[in-house]
């Protein structure tokens, strides 16, 4: 099928069977000798100043160790970007939102430092509380944070081409909106982390993070240690989606509390603190405007967007950006106007998760231009492919479309999915609908601003020569990168994969910006790559002394080195690495032909240790304009889907019973892992579109904390799925690769809404779609069709 | 005040102290060292803490300890037999059924009591049978695709 021998297989994870063994590590399995228990103080309140915090009962509890507040924490400021840095590990003068962090106590087990925190007092002065948009930009709303009037956290507001000017050129202008509900990531595993702090001054923080890099670099400057005095290791991750891409006030909790009592301290969230915790996807308000000609071609968009940011602002200026930018693509879009808000409120933060900032926007629009179809009597796949950018195009923000197989995507799901035969076909009741989706493979700058790599890799080869050692920081979260790197790593070698180990997730690795923006596999492994092909040069150019044949006529594949020309004797060779194995039984005959094991041996007695590097950091990318940077990749994934369902138009409840899917990775480094993460992330996009909603009550807490009354879907809640890879070959991926995690959520809430719409003819405009809210939407719309008669 | 109780895990006879209101997840994990076992909720919602108790599959975490008191209990270490991976396990590495891998000792656990119960159960008896195990990462369909391969 391909020129490859690793890549672009079905290759096992590497990590598969420790997994199903019980036998692979989560943050939690570990123990340490002497190793203490910490438990966080959180607030009750959403809105309060703090007049005393008084720990003297817990201090004097037996087998308490370390209380810390923000007297020992102290105040530095830190958080995602840091043009928003907006939090302390505890808070000092205020608390603003129910789970804000107070305090955190390290003792000799789990029960006493929950006991200890009880005893801490806090003596609150409560103050009023906003929770919505609305009460939080109001004239006189208390301002969380004095520093944003209005309570708004940023703000953007952008124009490409002249919008005005092109909405004259119309022929039918749609205005509408879009709002969904805060999400939750629901991972399995709670956050968790050891922090272990040595008398020599060297931290070491195990964590369930998706982000080593950022996680070291917040923690060194917030507790005011030398970056190199602090190591971050990530051990097995029970997945991320986004809320764990930030640093969490538990990390740096556990961490003063090691400091401060000399032990090794785990912490854990349970379920309720994940919730309180947040950094989930935003509520978004969508109010968009489109212009079209008569026959299809789409003009212009207007676009504003309002965001329920909670309390601090995490990811939220990145989300906010993403939330307009993301739809220059991947129609031609002449012009383009966003303006986008996101607001504090007294809720827990939110960030970024699978989609950032994109996935609601993408669902607007996509339900918007159905209907401009329906209302142009077009078909919305004609519609969609008469204005689809290719290979080449430029949007009109800048983004460079350097590969785009969004077509052959919406050819792939038309026809397998039998789209022309169902297609306004089907009984009432019953419903087919498409969408299309597109993300970024990468973000092209990272969240600080810095020249730096955003990958480096190491790899070295083991003395003996059998084996190559793969280091690298990145993030393996679920998502199979250190299978993808491992494939990659052998690939640019030319071993099989059972020669490759691979290390990850830990700072002492190299540098690494984590599992977040769809990056690692186009970024890492590039990197990767890079450093594999240097394996392989350096390899050679030692056989190229000892056999006088020129580098460039020999090559690795498989284990074996190939003479594209003549072959040389390579007896003399063979014989001096028999001599050293005198004994063994494995030694290669003298007719064998010349194995990589014998070659690199033979670079190891030339050259000692064989270490092979590689880096990678992007191109600059993207336009001039303020905030260009988010949005701008490397390269960018696309993807297409249809979905079929019936609504029970008794009930309103929805049946998903066949999702047809397709998006272009570009090269699938792994196939398996490619419909994977499609096939995961439709079930995410399904959940969110049909039930998942974290709930408050009218003090700012959350109500249903947990998995029970928080549903996502379970075995039986999952149609069919037919997942098709599309592979564009993307010229600044490696081997043609790019992203395929995030991108592939895109279509699934749209198609399933503009299903709905052909199921019962009413367009939903809010998410969830509980049966409660369609069977209310097919209620009215009966009225105001007996109306009409 | 703890109490002593005798419990087989894994075939295997312990003895051990255990608190009253400690559950059996984690006694499991913490006095046992058998962390293959995982807890994700802590209160019966996830899955993740499945173990077969006395033939049923269980969410240890709504298990009190004491009530494991002289029985017997496989884990997801006790799936694999002296030959190697159990069929479902080498199904599940196969099928690409495994992500982050930490819904996976229960899911696997969940699997071989449908397997144990009807060695050729039907889709719907697997989408059943795993019903109580949450999975966020993989959507489920290559995980019951693994247990549909397994069973005849
Ligand atoms: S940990 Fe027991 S069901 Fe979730
Ligand atoms: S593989 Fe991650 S929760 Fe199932």
């Amino acid at each position: 099928m391909s020129d490859y021998d690793i890549i672009n297989t079905r290759a096992v994870r590497v990590d598969a069977s420790d997994k199903v063994r019980g036998l692979a590590l989560y943050v939690d399995d570990m123990k340490m000798p002497g190793m203490l228990y910490g438990a966080l103080l959180q607030s009750p309140l959403a809105h309060a100043e703090i007049v005393g915090i008084d720990t003297s009962a817990a201090l004097r509890l037996p087998g308490v160790k370390a209380v810390v507040t923000s007297k020992d924490a102290g105040l530095v400021k830190f958080g995602v970007s840091p043009a928003r840095y907006d939090e302390t590990v505890f808070c000092h003068d205020r608390v603003r939102h129910v789970g804000d962090n107070i305090a955190a106590v390290a003792a000799i087990d789990l029960d006493t430092a929950m006991e200890a925190v009880s005893l801490i007092k806090v003596e609150y002065r409560e103050l009023p509380a906003v929770f919505t948009v609305e009460e939080a930009m109001a004239e006189g709303a208390p301002v969380l944070h004095e520093a944003y009037p209005r309570n708004v956290t940023a703000q953007v507001h952008d124009e490409f081409g002249d919008v005005e000017a092109a909405f004259a050129q119309c022929d039918l202008i749609k205005t509408g909106s879009l709002v969904n509900k805060r999400q939750d990531a629901a991972f399995i595993e709670p956050q968790g982390c050891i922090a272990s702090f040595d008398f020599s001054g060297n931290l070491i923080l195990y964590s369930s993070t998706q982000v080593p890099h950022y996680l070291q670099r917040i923690v060194a400057m917030v507790l005011g240690l030398p970056v190199g005095k602090v190591r971050v290791i990530k051990p097995y991750v029970g997945g991320g989606f986004g809320p764990k891409a930030a640093t969490n006030h538990m990390e740096l909790a556990a961490c003063l509390l090691s400091m401060k009592s000399g032990k090794p301290v785990k912490m854990n969230f349970d379920r309720r603190q994940v919730f309180m915790h947040g950094r989930s996807r935003h509520q978004f308000f969508h109010t968009m405007t489109t212009g079209v000609k008569k026959d299809g071609t789409i003009m212009a968009l207007k676009h504003e967007c309002y965001l329920n940011g909670g309390a601090y602002s995490s990811f939220g200026i990145a989300t906010v950006y993403y939330a307009g930018s993301l739809l220059g693509g991947p129609y031609k879009l002449p012009a383009m106007k966003y303006d986008g808000y996101r607001v504090f409120t007294n809720l827990p933060a939110c960030g970024a998760q699978r989609g950032h900032g994109g996935v609601i926007a993408r669902a607007c629009w996509e339900q918007q231009l159905d209907m401009i179809a329906d209302e142009l009597g077009m078909d919305p796949i004609e519609l969609r492919l008469k204005n689809m950018m290719t290979a080449g195009d430029m949007t009109c923000n800048y983004l460079d479309m350097s590969s785009l197989g969004m077509k052959e995507c919406v050819e792939a799901v038309r026809d397998r999915s039998g789209w022309e035969s169902k297609k306004g076909k089907l009984p009432p009741g019953k419903g087919i609908g498409m969408s299309c989706g597109f993300f970024v493979s990468g973000a092209g700058y990272p969240i600080y601003r810095s020249d730096t790599y955003h990958g480096t890799v190491i790899i070295k080869l083991t003395e003996d020569g059998g084996t190559a050692l793969v280091y690298t920081a990145s993030a393996e979260i679920g998502q199979g990168s250190d299978t993808a790197f491992a494939m990659i790593a052998a690939e640019a070698i030319g071993i099989p994969m059972e020669c490759v180990r691979l290390e990850s997730g830990d700072t002492d690795f190299g540098m690494d910006l984590g599992a977040y923006s769809s990056r690692q596999t186009l970024m890492t492994g590039l990197a990767t790559k890079e450093a594999g092909e240097d394996i392989k040069r350096q390899v050679l150019e030692v056989l190229s002394e000892e056999l006088h044949v020129p580098v460039e006529d020999m090559d690795i594949k498989k284990g074996l080195v190939v003479f594209k020309k003549e072959t040389p004797d390579i007896s003399g060779l063979r014989t001096r690495y028999i001599k050293e194995h005198r004994g063994w039984t494995d030694n290669p005959s003298l007719e064998e032909p010349l194995s990589f094991k014998e070659a690199s041996r033979m670079a190891f007695l030339a050259r000692g240790s064989i270490v092979g590097t590689g880096k990678y950091k992007p191109p600059v990318l993207g336009g001039g304009h303020k905030g260009a940077a988010v949005g701008t990749s490397p390269a960018y994934g696309c993807s297409a889907q249809v979905v079929e369902l019936s609504v029970d138009e008794g009930t309103g409840k929805i049946n998903i019973e066949k999702m047809t899917d397709a998006h272009d990775c570009g090269l699938a480094i792994n196939r398996t892992s490619v419909e994977s993460q499609m096939i995961g992330s439709l079930s995410m996009g399904l959940g969110e579109a049909l039930y998942e909603e974290v709930k408050f009550d009218d003090k700012g807490r959350v109500l249903n904390d947990d998995l029970a009354e928080y549903k996502i879907p379970r075995a039986l809640d999952m149609p069919d799925v037919d997942p098709v890879i599309i592979e564009s070959n993307e010229p600044n991926g490696p081997f043609g690769a790019k992203e395929v995690g995030e991108g592939a959520i895109m279509p699934a809430i749209p198609a399933i809404l503009n299903a709905v719409y052909d199921a019962i003819g009413v367009r939903v405009f809010e998410l969830p779609l509980k049966p409660e809210r369609v069977y209310m939407a097919i209620k009215e719309y009966k009225l105001k069709k007996e109306k009409e008669r | 005040m703890k109490k002593l109780i005798r419990v087989t895990v894994n075939d295997v006879r312990y003895e051990v102290a255990v608190k009253p209101n400690q559950t059996l997840v984690d006694m499991i994990r913490y006095d046992l060292g058998l962390t293959g076992t995982k807890n994700g909720c802590g209160e019966g919602d996830c899955g993740a803490c499945t173990v077969i108790l006395d033939g049923t599959p269980v969410n240890s975490c709504l298990v009190l300890a004491m009530q494991a008191d002289g029985r017997t209990i496989t884990t997801i270490e006790g799936v694999e037999g002296e030959k190697g991976l159990h069929p479902l396990q080498k199904a599940f590495i196969e099928k690409g059924a495994v992500q982050c891998g930490f819904c996976t000792p229960g899911m696997v656990l969940s699997a071989k009591s449908v397997l144990d119960e009807n060695p050729a159960p039907s889709e719907e008896e697997i989408r059943e049978g795993i019903s109580g195990n949450l999975c966020r990462c993989t959507g489920y369909l290559q995980i019951i695709d693994a247990v549909k391969s397994v069973g005849k």
